[in-house]
């Protein structure tokens, strides 16, 4: 650092920005190496009750699947409902 | 019982070998009977660190295919009582790394040595998952720089599910920290990440700060493990490291840099 630098504003702090992109990076694919959430089973079971109050399903027939991308996460379910009605519900 | 220790950081080039070497030869000076295996097949270097590339004849992978023995194959330091290294084969392809000839040899150097150090070789292929899988303890090797943090968090989770404790549901492997070639001015004045960032992200206990040093260079040429080189900044760090992982409760040095006097700051140098 010369006589020059010294009254030059100071550069960008590059090492924050590191850190940040990294804390990303990290937590993203740590959540790709880790099993899904211990609610889901307990989740796709309740889901599964509630809608067999109204239509006949089985446990196949209901998917719940989490997804992680960047700094949120999607949570998707998708229940097939029987074939004699002829129609395919879908949330998401 | 024997404790069997890998030197791992995904990412090449962060110091593995070096660590392994001064790591090695640090538990060796302190009275503890130790051998120090290179995994990297094809391409090994422990020889070269530790100064004995011209008294290799046997290596690993003999022993592994009973071509030698232990013995023929064991390369006692000239300069440390207590010190062993088993090089890699230079010319043998890695597929010659078995768990099962990597188990029965390990197996036979926990009959006669207290610590074996297992030098990495840099990837997440064969070598290194032979290298870490019976492994008790580590020491993750990390630059404080974006592509190694990010390489040594992925070994983490590596270690965390695929070596041998993982996978027979034992204790973890012991995971510790080396931050290496770390340059407290730079990291003060926000060009490099801090030894607190790393920590942050990889949230695994610290062994020891090796600060970048000429010293690592100067003692790689010449064939001595640093350590050795006791007045040199590095060669002091891995001596604390080496007591800290012993369990001598120090405190950490090199972490804060010099601090740089107005004149010294106006007119550069250092």
């Amino acid at each position: 650092m010369g006589l020059f630098d010294y009254f030059r504003a100071p550069p960008t702090k590059s090492a924050a920005l590191a850190k940040e992109r990294l804390q990303i990076i990290v937590a993203h694919e740590r959540g790709g190496r880790r099993s899904s959430p211990d609610y889901l089973p307990a989740l796709k079971k309740e889901l599964l009750e509630v809608v067999r109050k109204y239509v006949p399903i089985d446990q196949s027939q209901v998917k719940v699947h989490l997804d992680r991308e960047g700094g949120y996460e999607i949570l998707e379910l998708n229940i097939t409902l029987p074939d004699e009605d002829q129609r395919v519900g879908q949330t998401r | 019982m024997a404790t069997v220790i890998v030197v791992t950081s995904g990412k090449g080039g962060v110091g593995k070998t070096t660590t392994s070497a001064s790591f090695a030869t640090g538990l060796a000076q302190r009275g503890y009977r130790t051998v120090v295996i290179d995994f990297d097949v094809g391409l090994r270097n422990l020889d070269l660190i530790m100064g004995c590339e011209r008294r290799v004849v046997y290596d690993f992978i003999n022993v592994i295919n009973n071509e030698a023995n232990l013995n023929q194959a064991l390369i006692r330091d000239k300069r440390v009582e207590n010190l062993y290294i088993l090089p890699a084969s230079q010319t043998r392809d890695k597929e010659a790394l078995t768990k099962e000839g990597v188990e029965r040899v390990l197996n036979e150097l926990k009959q006669t040595f207290e610590y074996v150090v297992c030098d990495s070789p840099a990837g997440i292929e064969r070598g290194a998952l032979m290298a870490l899988y019976f492994a008790d303890e580590a020491l993750v090797v990390t630059n404080p720089e974006v592509s190694s943090v990010r390489d040594s968090d992925r070994i983490l989770g590596i270690l965390a599910s695929k070596s041998h404790r993982a996978e027979h549901g034992e204790s973890p492997v012991k995971e510790h920290l080396v931050l290496a070639r770390y340059a407290p001015e730079r990291a003060n004045r926000g060009d490099m990440l801090t030894v607190q960032d790393v920590l942050e992200i990889l949230g695994i206990p610290l062994l020891g700060v090796i600060p970048e040093s000429p010293a690592v260079l100067q003692s790689s040429n010449a064939g001595v493990p640093v350590i050795l080189e006791g007045g040199s900044d590095a060669g002091a760090a891995y001596g604390d490291l080496v007591d800290r992982f012993l369990g001598k409760d120090l405190p950490h040095r090199f972490m804060e840099g010099q601090k740089k006097g107005f004149l010294q700051r106006l007119f550069g140098g250092g």
